[in-house]
């Protein structure tokens, strides 16, 4: 049953026009501004801060990234928020438009398979975010640079990086649930509201009612298993896999991010930072399961995309 | 290449346990304009999506220029142009740049592209808006961007979806003038539509789908003669004349004759016998005042096939 040609014949003209719709849509102008104005924010928020709590702190240039001042929130509480609205903005509507303008069985009927199609809008979507990303990146460095006034480690930055990849990858998985709901609905404002939908409740929703449902099935005698469950609960929220891991890799002192029996805390120096690749350990359960869930959401979309009847 | 362009054996589509079409097989010969007649939800845009690998076959097997439209989607689809029914373009980007997309999915050069784009919108007549933006384009104007399309695919063979439907008189009278054209240039063509009359005038051949079934297939005039009974009706408008009636149904090929009105006679036959009935009023004695011939249309076909088709199920119950 093996099907002639490549799956990928197409891919790169598709992704080609659709990285070119995408960049010169009026979507494109409003995440232009939505990124300056994070920027400003997030910057300023932080550097009035750190002036006022200037510390000895070998990780400054971190604190850009994490540091709050009310009432702005930081700059990663900005990006968990900004990231998932911008993969889903690009995404909602990427297979049902191409639907309800009829353009799609003129297209699959061109040489090409349907993989490609998909593929190639998956692509463009993360190729977006990734330039818009890491012009955000670039920008608050560069802001911090001018303003902090002083130069960031090689440690720092490797860790400023690492947050970017991460940052990119959890904006896939909100990407990949987009497209998923817009293969499903034929309506896009119902894809785009079920997917904001889902988006909130993951986000906002979710994380507080993961222990109150662990309560409810644990006896409080069993403390113990009750956090883990909880925890556990929660992280099936990819949001919550998202802010454990920045917390990991901008926050060099986190040593794990579940319970912490005493036992384990023996002969550790307490506020001693990790090294890179020990915070990238600690948080590597969590970057696989963004990868995963953006794979595992992605290949939903892709089959039932297959199985979808192109006729309008 | 082999005789056939289009073969269809036994082809099905169950949805669930419903068969939206339900073993159904035809042939296309190179050079031919093939219809696919029928009312909505008679089948005939599956029966298109699964020539085109769209649509998964249930059962049977269909070949496109030889090739398996299951197993060799690309190889048929670089093949075929297909416009499909009420045709989409992107309409933020323009008539030509449209095109462009497409001719880069067939994986032709920028150049190969532009002289094919220039050409084949010169010959749908939209050379004048190729850079205009597709959403100030009218159905008709889409239509005709869809066949463009199809020409710079230098398809072997077109697929026609509903070319028609939808568009006013003028528009639809274009639009079936640039199908002939495609078929003066060696393209066979399979059109499906539910406006028979107007479809009439280009098929060489007809299928008429009923319930995912063919109910009838053949050339009009084929089908006139297996359902009308004669495939021809000769009307005639004489003054008197003793037994005229009697002497047109004499004529070889006359069927039937009947008096519609004083002075008026039908004839129905099987052939043209226009010359014979003229000759007969004359030596009758008759003064001949209008001779017409009504060729069967596919509309009559069509409701006659169905109402004596119903009739039986009736009869049967």
């Amino acid at each position: 049953m093996r099907r002639e040609g490549s799956p990928w014949q197409g891919l790169g003209v598709v992704l080609l026009k659709e990285l070119t719709d995408h960049l010169t849509s009026a979507r494109m102008r409003v995440l232009e501004w939505l990124v300056v104005l994070t920027a400003l924010a997030a910057v300023y928020a932080a550097i009035t801060q750190i002036r006022d709590v200037t510390a000895q702190d070998p990780f400054l240039f971190l604190r850009l990234f994490t540091t709050a001042r009310d009432p702005l929130p930081s700059f990663v509480s900005f990006i968990g928020f900004l990231a998932p609205l911008m993969a889903i903005g690009l995404g909602f509507d990427s297979i049902n438009s191409e639907h309800n303008r009829r353009t799609l069985s003129r297209i699959l009927s061109q040489p090409i398979y349907r993989d490609a199609l998909l593929f190639g809008k998956f692509l463009a979507g993360l190729g977006v975010l990734a330039i818009s990303l890491v012009a955000l990146w670039l920008l608050v460095i560069g802001l911090g640079l001018i303003t902090l006034g002083v130069p960031p480690g090689g440690e720092e930055i490797a860790r400023a990086l690492l947050f970017l990849l991460v940052t990119i990858i959890y904006a896939g998985v909100w990407l990949a649930l987009a497209m998923l709901l817009s293969v499903i609905f034929r309506s896009a404002a119902t894809a785009a509201l079920v997917t904001l939908g889902l988006w909130l409740f993951l986000t906002v929703i979710w994380p507080a009612l993961a222990p109150a449902i662990a309560q409810a099935f644990v006896s409080p005698d069993d403390q113990v298993l009750q956090i883990t469950l909880g925890q556990d609960l929660a992280r099936l929220s990819p949001s919550t896999l998202f802010g454990e891991t920045v917390l990991a890799i901008l926050h060099p002192t986190t040593r794990t991010l579940g319970p912490v029996y005493l036992d384990q805390l023996q002969g550790a120096i307490m506020g001693a930072p990790l090294s890179l690749s020990e915070s990238i350990m600690v948080a590597w359960p969590q970057i696989v399961g963004m990868i995963a869930v953006s794979i595992l959401l992605f290949v939903a979309g892709y089959v039932v995309f297959q199985r979808q009847e192109v006729r309008a | 290449m082999s005789e056939t362009v289009i073969e269809a054996t036994g082809l099905t589509k169950r949805y669930g346990a419903a068969a939206a079409v339900d073993g159904v097989s035809f042939s296309i010969a190179p050079g031919e304009i093939f219809g696919l007649l029928g009312p909505n939800g008679a089948g005939k845009t599956t029966t298109i999506l699964m020539l085109l690998g769209l649509t998964e076959i249930s059962d049977g097997e269909a070949r496109v220029l030889g090739h398996d439209p299951v197993r060799e989607p690309l190889a048929v689809k670089r093949r075929v142009g297909y416009l499909p029914d009420a045709v989409g373009f992107y309409d933020n980007l323009s008539a030509a740049d449209n095109l462009h997309y497409t001719g880069r999915l067939m994986g032709y050069g920028s150049v190969e592209r532009k002289t094919r784009i220039a050409d084949a919108l010169e010959r749908v007549g939209l050379s004048a808006v190729a850079e205009k933006k597709v959403k100030t384009f009218s159905h008709g104007m889409k239509q005709r961007l869809g066949l463009a399309e199809i020409l710079m695919k230098d398809a072997r063979v077109a697929i026609l979806d509903e070319p028609t439907n939808g568009l006013d008189p003028q528009a639809s009278v274009e639009l079936l003038e640039l199908i002939r054209t495609l078929k003066a240039s060696g393209v066979s063509i399979l059109l499906s539509s539910h406006l028979l009359d107007r479809v009439q005038s280009v098929c060489d051949r007809v299928a008429l789908f009923s319930a995912g079934k063919i109910a009838l297939m053949g050339t009009v005039a084929e089908l006139g003669r297996q359902v009308l009974g004669g495939g021809y009706a000769v009307e005639v408008e004489a003054d008197a004349g003793d037994g005229v009636a009697l002497r047109l149904g004499a004529i070889p090929g006359v069927r039937g004759v009947r008096e519609t009105a004083p002075g008026r006679v039908r004839l129905l036959c099987d052939r043209d016998v226009r010359p014979e009935a003229a000759a007969a009023v004359v030596s009758a004695g008759g003064r001949l005042k209008q001779l017409a011939l009504d060729e069967p249309s596919l509309e009559t076909i069509y409701t006659r096939y169905f109402q004596s088709a119903e009739e039986e199920a009736r009869n049967a119950a």
